[in-house]
């Protein structure tokens, strides 16, 4: 493990108050300027004096980029956000029950407290060879440490590895995704949204990167349709300890239901490749069906983990997207 | 500019880890500004061509040889467009993520790695076999063909001292050719035991951190040295006192009087 110091390389601190004014540094500055949302993915890379940054934006100020509003029948989040807010929102609670359960599930009170969603969705991968500065792929070497046979990668990926293993650790991401939530992307001169699902990017794409966001680009809004305000949800983590703790699998799906059978499912996954991993061949099994329908939940699970190529010591992540997969459907825990 | 990328090792080692990726623009620049400056020269130069009554002289002499000389069989010109095709592919996949187009490259990229190095083989053995192996190689007996060439370029009338099969260009052009593709072949299979295929075992303690650092290296300073010798390759496929030799590697024959104006028959008799 790299060693946290408690004094970080000097950089240059800009607190704009606005969106424009936020995004004219970073236009002006490039790939030398950091965003800095919560500060709690950040201060790790910067006081680890593995990413040194020669600007650093902080957004705290920016109002705009706070809070959650109404809109039409479903709810835009400002990326600054904190995931508390986002929990303790009477909207977010009336309709989207599933965000606030993810949401929850993330680290700890104190970390909800400051860390935001735009933050939680836009974190850097977890693995602990990449985090310790070495030059692997995702940091732009050529050789991944965690995908040998000596490597401790219990946590890593079982899906679509493209010489990195890293997975996504977000709680938020596969919730939002089974929303059909959108990403409100903006860039001086431009605003581009794009699907949840597409706002997360694998190893194949690009290995440096977790997320569609280029240099001189800000998350500034989270958008949830109103399609599944109010369905029938189901969220769940498995870590290794249920408080401060990153997912080893999380599942999030969102059902509605029009007499008996499923009109209409999208399920996600994370922790189990790269990006956070939307289940359609699942979604397919299921289409019409019945989530009471023992044959076809069973099916969904082993849809869902086709095609799973576990490395060393991550093969018990199989058996965990598959049940909880079925749990999902089920609406239950129970086994 | 920086020309190559290091890293630190778990070990704390400095270790070479592949080119700078600034090499490519310096590649890309150095091929397009060779094709401009080549271009410019042919334009503005005394250059001269072969007098058209010499090659009369000596069409009139051998109204032996058949209107049609072959000079690339079917299965050169196979191997030649199955390498051209893999060798775009491997530039494209290679090069256009680092120039910002991102996309899922690699498995693709080995692929056609696979079709070049495949190819490549067989074009060794087919050549050792079934061609003049020799008569694509340059030494001590292209000397006068140099100097002929040499003068033409500087504006001066040469008559003779002709190519066999193959122009100088050619020849110095395979030379390089052979250099950068054994390379980035013979790199690039080993570069698979670093990521997952279905040939081998991934295993990335293969070779040592330095041996693996000069693989990569290897490969990129072949890789984007071949960027200018693609460019290089277009430019003169595509110049029109050229086409006649793009010509005959589609339909496999030259005419009459394109062979004994450009070739030495004594140095190329065609089978």
């Amino acid at each position: 493990m790299a060693t946290i110091r408690d004094v970080m390389p000097a950089f240059e601190l800009f607190q704009p108050a606005s969106i424009d004014a936020a995004l004219t540094l970073l236009d002006q500055h490039g790939t030398d300027a950091w965003v800095l949302a919560g500060g709690l993915d950040s201060f790790d890379w910067l006081k680890d004096r593995i990413k040194r940054p020669a600007v650093v934006v902080d957004l705290s100020g920016v109002a705009e980029l706070k809070g959650v509003r109404a809109s039409g029948d479903g709810v835009e989040i400002g990326a600054m956000t904190t995931l508390t807010e986002v929990v303790r929102h009477p909207l977010i609670k009336e309709k989207f029950s599933i965000l606030l359960e993810a949401a929850e599930a993330a680290a700890s009170p104190q970390i909800r407290n400051q860390g935001t969603i735009g933050g939680n969705v836009s974190q850097d991968a977890r693995c602990w060879y990449y985090r310790a500065g070495w030059p692997c792929y995702r940091a732009g070497g050529n050789i991944c440490y965690a995908d040998t046979p000596q490597a401790i990668n219990r946590e890593h990926a079982i899906f679509d590895a493209d010489r990195c293993v890293a997975v996504n650790p977000s709680d938020t991401a596969p919730a939002l995704i089974a929303l059909g939530a959108q990403m409100v992307i903006r860039r001086t001169g431009g605003e581009r949204v794009v699907e949840a699902e597409d706002y997360f990017i694998g190893p194949g794409t690009d290995i440096t990167r977790m997320t569609a966001l280029a240099a001189g680009e800000l998350l500034t809004a989270i958008r949830i349709p109103g399609t599944f305000a109010g369905a029938r949800f189901y969220f769940e983590k498995v870590a290794d300890r249920n408080v401060w703790d990153f997912p080893l699998v999380n599942v999030a799906s969102a059902m509605r239901l029009e007499g008996g059978t499923i009109q209409a499912l999208r399920i996600a996954a994370n922790g189990v490749a790269a990006r956070p991993r939307r289940l359609i061949t699942v979604e397919q099994v299921l289409a019409g069906r019945r989530p009471d329908d023992a044959a076809a939940v069973t099916a969904a699970g082993e849809a869902a983990i086709a095609g799973a190529e576990p490395l060393q010591h991550n093969g018990y992540k199989v058996p965990l997207l598959r049940n909880l997969v079925r749990r999902a459907l089920r609406g239950t825990e129970d086994s | 500019m920086d020309l190559l990328t290091w890293g630190r090792s778990p070990w704390g080692e400095w270790i070479l880890t592949h080119i700078s990726w600034d090499l490519l623009w310096a590649s890309l620049f150095a091929g397009v500004a060779f094709l401009v400056a080549h271009a410019g020269y042919l334009l503005l130069s005394p250059h001269r061509v072969r007098p058209a009554a010499e090659t009369d002289t000596l069409e009139a002499a051998r109204t032996d040889l058949p209107k049609r000389i072959p000079r690339h069989s079917l299965a050169a010109r196979l191997f030649h467009w199955v390498m051209a095709a893999s060798m775009f592919v491997l530039l494209l996949t290679a090069f256009l993520p680092i120039a910002g187009v991102k996309f899922a490259w690699v498995t693709w990229h080995w692929a056609a790695g696979l079709v070049l190095t495949a190819s490549i083989l067989f074009h060794i053995v087919h050549a050792s076999v079934w061609m003049d192996f020799w008569s694509i190689w340059v030494g001590p007996k292209d000397l006068p063909e140099l100097k002929s060439e040499l003068l033409r370029e500087l504006g001066h009338d040469a008559p003779g001292a002709k190519p066999g099969k193959y122009p100088l260009g050619n020849r110095l052009y395979h030379t390089a050719i052979v250099l950068a593709g054994l390379s980035v072949a013979a790199t690039g299979i080993l570069m698979m035991w670093r990521v997952r295929t279905p040939f081998f075992t991934r295993n990335p303690y293969l070779l040592g951190d330095t041996t693996w650092g000069v693989t990569y290296v290897t490969h990129g300073l072949a890789g984007v040295g071949l960027v200018g010798l693609v460019i290089a390759h277009v430019y003169f496929a595509l110049r029109p006192e050229k086409l006649w030799l793009t010509r005959s590697m589609l339909l496999g024959w030259i005419t009459r009087r394109q062979y004994l104006e450009h070739h030495d028959p004594e140095r190329w008799v065609p089978r």
